[in-house]
């Protein structure tokens, strides 16, 4: 390690972790958000569920680097457009979240949903009371799964310029310096190690009613 | 883009599009073949024993942090003055693509062999099947789903990152996405992000059909 060059370039690495930092959690949030919906709708469908997961699963077949490429083609937007990346990224961690969601919602049981029926909730106070709190575990567990690879595909936007933690991987093999290559794996792991405890403590902190072992 | 693909300039030479194909999936397959080796064992001995669960599971979730485009980089540079030619950039991309599928593989092993109905384990023994029996005859065959899903997931990501070989010089289809970049020639990209695509899409769809036809009838009811 060269650390005259780290102190040098230090400035710029704190960049490149926070459009890092951005780049992955962003995503994670707005699929979140869709899907919930869509997660329930998806596990309304009955017959058409299979086909509906099934459509997803090849979303995430596309290779990132593919779709980085390709989004422009539908977005309009430059290749270099950092908005590439979070589109792209929504629609993986979208693909994986909606069956999560579904798992999450089927893992509630019938008794538990009769006797909030009988309590006299309706449809929509009962998903968001009772239906989504109970699914919270299990996706909580895919959205740890998301952000941890999210922080790892990001990197790989810099082979098609976007600033991020990866352009010291890009820049460490043009110059043959290991120096920038560690820091970046190093920055990368320390990401996804904390976003993965925040996903574990947030999710803690929405299950208080699990017993604690 | 179609234009671009059937032309036939794009069909013969070092850059020929079967030429990239056939690179493409020749690091996919050896990579994949590696980590079968080191991960089916694996996972078939803590789903067989249950001993070290939470190190195969710790494993998984470190393998998974890393990011492998960097992990490349530090290879290559590393192996650059060891190895002699190619070799110094094929053996860090395969380590890598390694990397990437034993983790999926081992733990679906391992949450396959875990999750057999312990009745059936049970009645298995009671017929006097030794514990290997018990393995290789009742708990292999019933974890096969996830076993081979597994696999899949495995595949998927490795055909997905084989593209980035392309950026130290290797072949494959991530040719075409680096050189259009570096020639500003869009439709070369393009074609390149196509054929990555279709290509994944064709060898997830084998699988699925060699699922089907592994798989005990006894499981699909």
């Amino acid at each position: 390690m060269n650390f005259d060059w780290l102190a040098g370039e230090a400035g710029d690495i704190g960049n490149f972790f926070a459009w890092h930092a951005a780049l992955s959690v962003i995503p994670v949030v707005a699929a979140l958000v869709m899907a919930l919906p869509i997660g329930w709708l998806v596990k309304q469908s009955g017959v058409l569920r299979p086909a509906l997961l099934g459509i997803a699963g090849l979303l995430y077949t596309i290779p990132s680097l593919a779709l980085f490429v390709l989004l422009p083609l539908v977005l309009g937007t430059q290749i270099l457009d950092p908005l590439n990346v979070v589109v792209a990224l929504t629609l993986y961690t979208l693909a994986l979240l909606v069956r999560t969601v579904c798992d999450g919602l089927d893992a509630v049981s019938a008794d538990v949903l009769q006797a909030a029926n009988a309590m006299g909730y309706r449809r929509f106070s009962r998903f968001f009371r009772v239906e989504l709190p109970l699914a919270v575990p299990v996706i909580g567990a895919g959205l740890r799964v998301a952000v941890v690879s999210n922080v790892s595909i990001v990197s790989i936007a810099a082979l098609i310029g976007t600033p991020q933690l990866g352009a010291l991987f890009t820049e460490g093999l043009e110059l043959h310096f290991l120096t920038p290559i560690l820091t970046g794996i190093i920055l990368c792991v320390a990401l996804a190690v904390s976003l993965d405890g925040l996903v574990i403590f947030l999710t803690r902190q929405l299950t208080r009613w699990q017993p604690r072992s | 883009m179609i234009s671009w693909i059937t032309n036939p300039q794009h069909w013969t030479g070092s850059d020929a599009i079967p030429l990239l194909i056939g690179q493409h999936l020749a690091y996919s397959a050896v990579a994949l073949a590696i980590a079968v080796l080191i991960g089916f064992p694996i996972g078939l001995y803590v789903g067989h024993t249950r001993r070290g669960v939470v190190m195969v599971a710790g494993t998984a979730n470190a393998l998974r942090a890393l990011p492998s485009l960097g992990l490349i980089v530090l290879l290559v540079i590393l192996f650059g003055p060891v190895f002699a030619s190619d070799l110094a950039f094929l053996i860090p991309c395969v380590i890598v693509l390694v990397l990437l599928a034993v983790p999926p593989i081992m733990t679906n092993t391992y949450a396959g062999i875990a999750a057999v109905d312990p009745a059936a384990v049970d009645a298995a023994r009671g017929m006097g099947y030794s514990s290997l029996g018990v393995l290789l005859h009742v708990e292999l065959p019933c974890a096969l789903p996830l076993i081979f899903s597994g696999l899949r997931s495995a595949t998927l990501q490795v055909i997905s990152t084989a593209t980035i070989a392309a950026y130290v010089s290797l072949g494959g289809l991530g040719r075409l996405i680096i050189d259009g970049l570096a020639q500003r020639d869009y439709f070369e990209m393009v074609a390149g992000a196509v054929l990555v695509g279709a290509l994944t899409l064709v060898v997830d769809l084998l699988i699925a059909l060699a699922s089907r036809f592994t798989l005990s009838r006894g499981l699909m009811r």
